[in-house]
């Protein structure tokens, strides 16, 4: 694993390919609970952690289940079980042991289930770091770090967009476009920015 | 389940048609948004997934609708999600067999269809509370309100695109696109 395959990784799924911004992941909370800075902030860490944690689970499921039984095919349906008991569980454990936490991120862990950036992520690795189904050098490491830094990405697309949209509040936009349809205009215009990056992939 | 008078079937044409335009699951429901953006590049492509989500959304809402009285209040989201992945997984072993082209182009977005917000509202909302047959109708009403919606993005993008802006081909033409038509669409409902 050498230095420049770690950055161009991190560059790639911060800036060049945003999950939300150029490949259209996580549209729904992108849209939804980008109104206030500090709720998306909050949203961004529950993704990044939640992300990070089932590539790590559905790695292993895939790995060490699905391959040696030749069950391929369950793929879809395997993870997005493994990634909804695990934030229930993750739920559970947090009510249980931290409030503080729990009060920080708890509304956010239930709408994280069907945000498909998470299921997105888990099958891109799998796309990305199994070649015939069998893991490639550093397979897991560099799975954990891809599902890391598209996490970082997607919280901060989404913290920029929450700061836009602040502002946003304060302005006279056309009756018709308020709301969901100048966001998106908005997000367009973010998405074209985010192009710039483009001539980084090295 | 047997269609008995005309009011009944009155019922079910409404269920059909809600979807398509008032309860629009793109335009009015804001729902499922990521496969409508990232595969209206082209009107073939839109129209593939149009169909795959609507063959999902059928199939899921009958059965869901058929196990409603069963299934324990508790872990009904769950039971959904496995009805739901196994009927993607057999789209996506379909599509890979049948049309391989077209899933190479879908790329990722076959399996996303799992989390697709429109297949996971309409089975909570109306399939475990409604009959096998009007929720049929519904899934059925819902997806092809889906197909027409993307499709209509995937046109003005192909068209555009081809006519020399290819920015409209490119992510933020997508997001462009869809901001203006839900714009003009809330025009449109004020001035009525």
């Amino acid at each position: 694993m050498s230095f420049a395959a770690v950055l161009s990784i991190i560059v790639s799924m911060v800036f060049v390919n945003n999950f939300v911004l150029s490949k259209f992941l996580g549209l729904c909370p992108f849209l939804g609970v980008s109104k206030q800075t500090k709720i998306a902030a909050g949203m961004g860490i529950a993704v990044i952690f939640v992300m990070t944690l089932s590539t790590a689970l559905t790695w292993l499921v895939y790995r060490f289940l699905l391959i040696p039984f030749n069950l391929m095919y369950l793929r879809t349906i395997t993870f997005i079980l493994v990634i909804a008991t695990f934030v229930q569980f993750v739920e559970m454990v947090i009510a249980k042991k931290s409030p503080l936490i729990q009060r920080a991120l708890g509304i956010y862990l239930p709408l994280i289930t069907t945000n498909c950036a998470v299921l997105g992520v888990t099958v891109l690795n799998i796309n990305s770091f199994f070649v015939n189904g069998r893991p490639v050098y550093a397979s897991f490491m560099l799975s954990l770090l891809q599902s890391f830094f598209a996490g970082v990405g997607f919280a901060l697309a989404l913290i920029l967009m929450s700061g836009i949209r602040e502002r946003l509040e304060l302005n006279n936009t056309p009756k018709s476009l308020r709301g969901i349809p100048v966001a998106f205009i908005i997000a367009s215009l973010m998405s074209l920015a985010f192009m710039g990056f483009k001539g980084f992939v090295f | 389940m047997v269609i008995k008078n005309n009011k009944n079937k009155e019922g079910l044409l409404r269920e059909f048609s809600k979807g398509i335009f008032r309860q629009n699951p793109i335009f009015v429901s804001v729902l499922g948004l990521c496969p409508a953006l990232a595969v209206t590049t082209s009107l073939e492509n839109a129209l593939g997934m149009g169909v795959a989500v609507s063959f999902v959304l059928v199939f899921s809402n009958s059965i869901i609708s058929s196990m409603r009285n069963i299934l324990p209040n508790k872990i009904r989201i769950p039971c959904f999600i496995v009805v739901i992945a196994s009927f993607v997984t057999i789209v996506e072993l379909l599509m890979a067999a049948f049309a391989p082209l077209l899933a190479k182009q879908l790329g990722i977005f076959v399996p996303l269809i799992v989390v697709n917000c429109i297949i996971m509202g309409r089975a909570e909302a109306f399939a475990s509370r409604n009959s096998v047959l009007t929720s049929l109708f519904d899934g059925l009403g819902m997806g092809l309100g889906f197909t027409l919606a993307i499709s209509c993005v995937a046109l003005i993008r192909q068209v555009l695109g081809r006519c020399g802006i290819l920015v409209m081909l490119l992510p933020p033409g997508a997001l462009l696109t869809l901001g203006f038509l839900m714009g003009g669409l809330n025009l449109m409902k004020k001035e009525k």
